[in-house]
């Protein structure tokens, strides 16, 4: 973005910023300067610090030390009302929206005004920045209505309806398809333009290079360079991130095709809104493939692994695991197939935060014997299995019977492997199993998959991250809106055509 | 006996006992739908109108004057509710666990210090109750001239309540604020609103509900304090709250459905309609629990509820 | 402004989480010291012969187990189901279910070889509460209906069926009175201690303790009900047959209910009245959570109320104190017991703005 002219004047200045939870220093004196008409962008990969920086920044977190300066002048924020009053906004990675709400009521909250609601005036108010900016919504749509890209611009409508002037968004287009993320890109021009300023969290480093101006780098938690975008290149800010060379070290096996492991068959399934999620879907997985599912995330992938797993009937259609059909609806059913799951929210479908380690490691096999004989469970035997499964797996924790939530998100994930993939699984079904992981522990579960593969079993990889896709998988196919897009093999595979079956665009 | 029950007398005393009966629970079911509105479920209602049913009693039997009564046991009510606050909001301890203790708590500070203030005597004290307020000119039209327009002020009063708690959670800044919190309290703490403060000053408004119900009780539908004056009643709001799908209209039709069957089930008896008494005294309680059964498909629940909101501590 | 937030603290060392429980009981009778001084009672009196009252003597002290026996039931009871989160609130009703069931073997069941009574009475009064309690399990797990308020109005419902029992085939012949004839002898509990009232029913309720301890520490549904509890969505993807699991906890949580009504009947009263229970099950729940919703925490716990409660009344004697005071110091107990275990995991920061 060339032709602004960046002012003496920082806007923002986080000075030395440090921020501690319990025994964690999350933010270990950091800088950070924004001028008036700039993007800057924030890199690190998770759990670098950057999110809870700008939370710090947003006054939802108290700092622990350093200072926040605006306009030159040192203030304390004690809560988001402070930071807001001061201009600065923050769109969440996870919506800050009252989806069973109307647009205009999620833009009217805790804004100033007289007693009763004046819709009139704020349906005024809203049309007009909506016209300026570019961001057409019906006020009166409730908001799960809405699409997700459509969401976002009405979290950009919130922050522009209180006079934000300072946008800090995280991790925007997480949840984007890739048509979506031009058109954010064109409302953040028009936003700078008109004189905004922008925080931009990501770990997608070509939309970095693309959006912003400078970048600021974190790793973990202390800011390790600055870069102007025309300075410098995607590799060079990626071995920042990590402090190392990019480059996963992965072993791929060799392995041989064989018979379909896996099979579905005209799937159909709607998901909680009683839309259809997952549409007439068929595919067949065999052993000694990683066949990754592609697609922006919201596209019915959930649905389809929820069904997968037996957490929900199809309401049509059949699973076949090596040739038997499967009843639907049953994870018991699906857990004797042998099959290997990964959950997507491992936190709340997977584990038992409270229970100790040993106690998660036997969710599956806990009926079985020798875990368990008439009804009776062999403490001996768990204590075994658990210990073969923390060395196997390399489970970092403070021995078995710690609770699980003490360990960090990798290795709850190691936890979930171990649990799933001790037994020799046929099938492996992953649904978004790096998802918020470091980049140390996303190299470990992907070794994990190829060493499955190498093993002779066939791998369903559902993933909304395309690199991983790509690195991963033998075959890839596209989700879009429950229906398969597309197929193809990954030696042939075409980035742009990959993307356009994303965004629903057929070939 | 069917002629009877189409009598002209049988159906104006049933619906002005209706409407009298219904009273209390429909300001407790207001006090509630506020409370869970904003994502809190109360479960210290009944010890809190038991408390409000013996601190209004005491004072009218030391002052002999029933208003100050009522603000006395709404005082209460306040009271009891901000330690809830304390205990769910503040310290976010488990809902369920903090209410059931609220509730054991007041219930036994209720009747200790009514009986530090009575004692034991063979009968016990009672006050001047009030009397009902008769609207004039309405009040003559037959069936509903009695039955509507001639009940207490208080009564009048809980049913003015029914809009105006309608209109605070619809259509006041206020009222938006406190849905969003039950919904996605996030939401509203990123757009600066205090969510403990709100949610606590909804509790108090409901505790100061509850404590008039438990007044109206001791105060006017009876003029003495028994242990089980309550009945269960405190329950009947929770489940009247589900019932009415958190909106104060639908959850005062409930309460008037159970003042209905309550007052229904005494006039059946007194008719000589022969069946055990306990019979009839069941009736409402099952009737509530079926109508639970029916709306509980549809139920929309405030997202929010059942959660102590704590910025989250997420590194990364 | 001065605002209060909660934050996590680390982990402090294993030993606390004994003192806690004492330090909870000395607040607890420091704040509730308030309640006897207005009451006019000297404090150091008060409390003095509320201890002596349940513990000073050997038959204050049988007294104190005997008034603990149903507490550590409905204590069980409701620690059981709280446990897999199903709010079993209608300890109460469970209860009235196993009173009456023993009242119907006690009076009527002449026709059993006299060491059958008990068994069949003791067998029929968890059977009944049992039952009692899979009916808002049922509509829980099936319907999505709130278990709190099933299980409470179901309270009602059953004490009016006992009502109506009472003042029909139940009650005693020629009484005007809802009481029921008395139970034949073969149905008392023995006493077991001479110049006492310590009775079976007591030695029912440490059995209980020891099988509940065993259920939830040594059986696959000690495991799973646990999973339930703590994380539904992940028992369920675990291929936990939760419907059936809570189900199953409904069944033992309303069976020990019901041995608590059995044990009423069969001990004390010998015969079914309407307050044939002074709100045991709804103690039991302040028993339940003051005991962690561990067995021999609520073990503690019911002891701890059996002393107030039977201490209460010789305070009420010799000090003057009402004996709803045992209400209030209920109520205190709990809170603070709540308020230390959070205390134990996280602290208060106070921040100014």
């Amino acid at each position: 973005m060339e032709g602004r002219i960046l002012e003496k004047q920082a806007v923002i200045e986080m000075r030395a910023v440090t921020k501690r939870f319990v025994d964690v220093i999350a933010n270990d004196k950091v800088d950070l300067k924004l001028y008036p008409k700039e993007v800057v962008g924030l890199l690190g990969e998770n759990g670098a610090g950057k999110t809870t920086l700008m939370n710090v920044l947003f006054g939802y977190y108290n700092l622990d030390g350093g200072k926040l300066l605006i306009n030159g002048e040192e203030v304390t924020f004690s809560s988001p009302k402070d930071a807001i009053n001061h201009g600065i906004a923050m769109i969440h990675q996870h919506f800050t929206l009252v989806q069973s709400q109307s647009v205009l009521e999620n833009v009217m909250i805790g804004m100033e005004g007289s007693f009763f609601l004046d819709k009139k005036k704020a349906t005024e108010k809203l049309l007009k920045i909506e016209q300026e900016f570019g961001l057409n919504l019906d006020p009166k749509a409730i908001v799960w209505t809405l699409s997700i890209g459509e969401q976002q611009k009405l979290e950009i409508l919130k922050a522009l309806y209180r006079g934000a002037k300072i946008l800090i968004m995280d991790e925007p287009t997480a949840v984007l398809a890739p048509t979506e993320t031009i058109e954010l890109f064109e409302t953040l021009h028009t936003l700078v333009d008109s004189g905004h300023s922008i925080i931009f969290i990501s770990h997608h480093l070509q939309e970095v290079m693309e959006i912003c101006d400078r970048v600021v780098v974190l790793r973990t938690g202390k800011r390790v360079a600055e870069r102007k975008v025309s300075d410098t290149t995607i590799p060079e800010l990626a071995s920042l991130m990590v402090g190392r060379e990019l480059l996963e070290r992965l072993e791929k096996g060799e392995a041989k095709v064989g018979i379909p492991v896996l099979e579905a068959k005209n799937l159909k399934g709607r998901n909680s809104r009683g839309i259809i999620a997952v549409d007439n879907l068929s595919f067949i997985l065999r052993e000694g493939e990683i066949l990754g599912v592609a697609g922006v995330s919201g596209n019915g992938q959930t649905e389809l692994s929820e069904i997968l797993f037996g957490q929900v009937k199809p309401e049509e259609g059949e699973i076949l695991v090596s040739g038997k059909s499967v009843p639907g609806g049953s994870p018991s059913a699906i857990i004797k197939t042998g099959m290997a799951r990964i959950p997507e929210d491992r936190i709340a479908t997977g584990l038992f935060m409270d229970l100790s380690v040993k106690e998660n490691m036997i969710l599956e096999s806990h009926v079985n014997e020798p875990i368990s004989k008439n009804g009776l469970i062999n403490m001996q035997e768990i204590r075994s299995f658990s210990q073969n499964c923390i060395d196997n797996f390399s489970v970092k924790t403070d021995g078995m019977d710690v609770p699980v939530k003490t360990l960090s998100g990798g290795n709850l994930q190691k936890v979930i492997l171990a649990r799933e993939l001790s037994g020799n699984p046929k099938v492996v079904v992953a649904c978004q199993p790096t998802r918020g992981l470091d980049v140390g522990a996303m190299e470990f579960v992907h070794q994990a998959m190829l060493n499955q593969k190498t093993a002779g079993s066939g791998v369903l990889l559902i993933s909304d991250d395309l690199d991983e896709i790509f690195l991963l998988s033998d075959r890839i196919i596209v989700m879009y809106e429950g229906k398969i897009m597309g197929e193809m093999s990954s030696k042939e595979a075409d980035r742009d055509k990959i993307g356009l079956w994303m965004s629903g665009v057929a070939s | 006996m069917i002629n009877e029950i189409f009598s002209v007398t049988f159906i104006t005393g049933l619906l002005a006992a209706t409407l009298r009966m219904s009273t209390p629970i429909i300001l407790a079911t207001l006090g509630e739908i506020i409370t869970e509105r904003a994502g809190v479920l109360n479960l210290g209602i009944e010890g809190t109108m038991l408390f409000g049913a013996a601190a209004g009693f005491l004072t009218t039997l030391a002052t002999g004057n029933l208003w100050l009564g009522v603000l006395v046991a709404a005082l209460g009510g306040i009271v009891l509710s901000l330690l809830m606050a304390v205990l769910a909001v503040y310290f976010g301890l488990s809902q369920h666990v903090s209410g059931l203790g609220i509730t054991m708590f007041a219930s036994g500070l209720a009747m200790f210090i009514y009986r530090l203030a009575v004692g034991s005597p063979t009968v016990p004290p009672v006050i001047d109750p009030f009397t009902p307020m008769v609207i004039p000119l309405l009040s003559k039209i037959p069936i509903i001239g009695p039955s509507f327009f001639s009940q207490y002020s208080l009564t009048y009063i809980t049913w003015a309540l029914i809009p105006v708690v309608s209109i605070f959670l619809f259509r006041t800044r206020a009222g938006l604020r406190v849905r969003t919190i039950g919904q996605n309290p996030f939401a509203a703490d990123t757009v600066g609103v205090n969510v403990n403060l709100t949610r606590t000053l909804c509790l108090a408004a409901g505790g100061a509900l509850f404590g008039v119900a438990g007044a109206f009780l001791t105060l006017a539908q009876q003029n003495m304090f028994l242990i089980d004056v309550i009945g269960g009643r405190g329950w009947i709001a929770i489940a009247m709250t589900i019932f009415g799908n958190w909106n104060p209209l639908m959850g005062a039709v409930g309460g008037l459905i159970f003042g209905f069957l309550d007052a229904f089930q005494l006039r059946l008896q007194s008719l000589g309609v022969d069946l055990p008494f306990h019979i009839f005294l069941m009736i409402p309680y099952l009737i509530t629990i079926l109508a639970l059964i029916s709306v509980s498909r549809k139920a929309t629940v405030p997202a929010g509820l059942l959660k102590p909101y704590r910025r989250e501590e997420k590194g990364g | 402004m001065i605002s209060m937030s909660i934050v996590k603290r680390k982990a402090l060392p294993s030993w606390v989480m004994l003192v806690v429980p004492l330090a909870a009981v000395f607040v607890t009778l420091l704040i509730t010291s308030i309640p006897i001084l207005i009451a006019g009672g000297n404090v150091f009196k008060a409390y003095s012969s509320l201890f002596y009252g349940a513990l000073g003597s050997k038959f204050n002290l049988m007294e104190t187990f005997v008034k603990a026996s149903p507490l550590v039931l409905t204590g069980l009871a409701v620690a059981f189901a709280f446990r897999a989160r199903f709010w079993n609130i209608g300890a109460e009703g469970q209860l009235f279910a196993g009173a009456i069931a023993a009242t119907w073997v006690g009076v009527y069941f002449t026709w059993l070889p006299a060491f059958l009574v008990l068994p069949v009475m003791i067998l029929m009064g968890f059977l009944a509460g049992g039952l009692w309690a899979t009916i808002p399990a049922f509509l829980k797990t099936k319907l999505k209906v709130d278990d709190v308020v099933t299980t409470l109005l179901l309270n009602y419902v059953m004490l009016h069926i006992m009502g109506a029992l009472l003042f029909g085939p139940l009650q005693m012949p020629g009484s005007a009175w809802p009481r029921s004839a008395s139970i034949m002898d073969a149905a008392f509990y023995p006493v077991l201690i001479a110049r006492s009232r310590f009775h079976l029913g007591i030695i029912i309720s440490f059995a209980a303790i020891l099988v509940i301890w065993f259920i939830n520490s040594k059986t696959v549904f000690g495991y799973q009900s646990r999973g339930v509890g703590i994380n539904l969505e992940a028992a369920k993807f675990g291929g936990i047959n939760t419907g059936m699991v809570i189900l199953k906890t409904a069944i033992i949580s309303g069976g020990l209910a019901g041995l608590a009504g059995v044990g009423e009947i069969a001990a004390i009263h010998h015969h079914l009245m309407m307050d044939i229970s002074p709100g045991y099950g709804y103690t039991g729940i302040v028993i339940a959570m003051l005991g962690n919703l561990h067995p021999v925490g609520v073990a503690l716990a019911a002891f701890f109320f059996s002393i107030i409660s039977v201490g209460a009344q010789t305070m009420s004697r010799v000090a003057g104190i009402p004996i709803y005071i045992t209400g209030i110091i209920e109520g205190v107990s709990l809170m603070t017991m709540l308020i230390f275990l959070l205390l134990t995991e996280y602290k208060i920061r106070w921040t100014k703005s």
